[in-house]
């Protein structure tokens, strides 16, 4: 498993991705023109293609972050923690994106 | 100074200095920040979930609440930080021309001191109510 590139550019991507974030928070800071112009983008097909891959770069990038703390500490460097390490980091990635747009769907969606 | 004449180790040579000539304080800083974020991702996500398909006033009235606030705040400050040392680790991997790479380290600490102000920023407007 090669996943330490996918930290890697997973963390490339969010550092991106951060702009979106600020735009947002400049656009709340602004008035309501502003934050109408965020949610067009947020709710087109490509802005929540962009926002989903955004939540999946941050959930893969949290737990393999995890991944390398518990390497840092000393402990999971046998070939199968390794691997369970590594397969458990994908996969909670995955789930946790899934999980939060569910969520979101469930609780913004009617809104 | 360091060639092979010094009476200086290999070692001590090398002592302290990564390829950003400042040691083992990024090191830590991305860990601190990293452990920082993986502390407040969850209140953040709820704050996310709970601005989805809010207008305007109903965004600003959420983000401007104190707790709300100080949580954003920190995690801005904890990923700004955390991006700013992550980026510059994967410029020194790259980029081995020494004036390029000089370059790109102080466009990285200008990006992400810029992303990080224009968010604080616009939180505390959003507090202040102005």
């Amino acid at each position: 498993m090669a996943l330490s590139i996918v930290h890697r550019a997973t963390g490339l991507a969010l550092y991106f991705g951060t702009l979106l974030l600020a735009w947002w928070l400049i656009a709340a800071a602004s008035g309501p023109t502003a934050y109408a112009n965020v949610q067009a983008f947020t709710g087109s097909a490509i802005g929540k293609l962009i926002v989903f891959g955004y939540t999946w770069a941050l959930m893969h990038h949290l737990c393999s972050g995890i991944r390398h703390f518990v390497w840092d500490l000393g402990y999971g460097f046998k070939a199968n923690e390794r691997e369970a390490l590594t397969w458990g980091a994908l996969v909670a990635g995955i789930a946790l994106t899934m999980l939060i747009w569910i969520i979101a769907y469930a609780v913004g969606g009617g809104r | 100074m360091s060639g092979p004449s010094s009476m200086r180790t290999p070692l001590a040579r090398v002592r302290n200095l990564g390829a950003s000539h400042s040691g083992t304080s990024d090191f830590w800083r991305q860990r601190l920040t990293a452990v920082a974020m993986t502390l407040l991702i969850v209140p953040v996500v709820v704050v996310v979930i709970m601005l989805i398909g809010r207008n305007h006033a109903g965004a600003a009235q959420i983000l401007g609440s104190i707790p709300i606030a100080i949580i954003l705040l920190l995690f801005i400050i904890a990923s700004t930080w955390h991006m700013k040392i992550g980026m510059q680790v994967v410029i020194e991997d790259y980029i081995h021309n020494e004036k390029l790479k000089i370059a790109s380290v102080m466009a990285n600490n200008f990006f992400c001191v810029a992303v990080a102000m224009a968010s604080i920023y616009a939180i505390l407007k959003l507090s202040s109510g102005v």
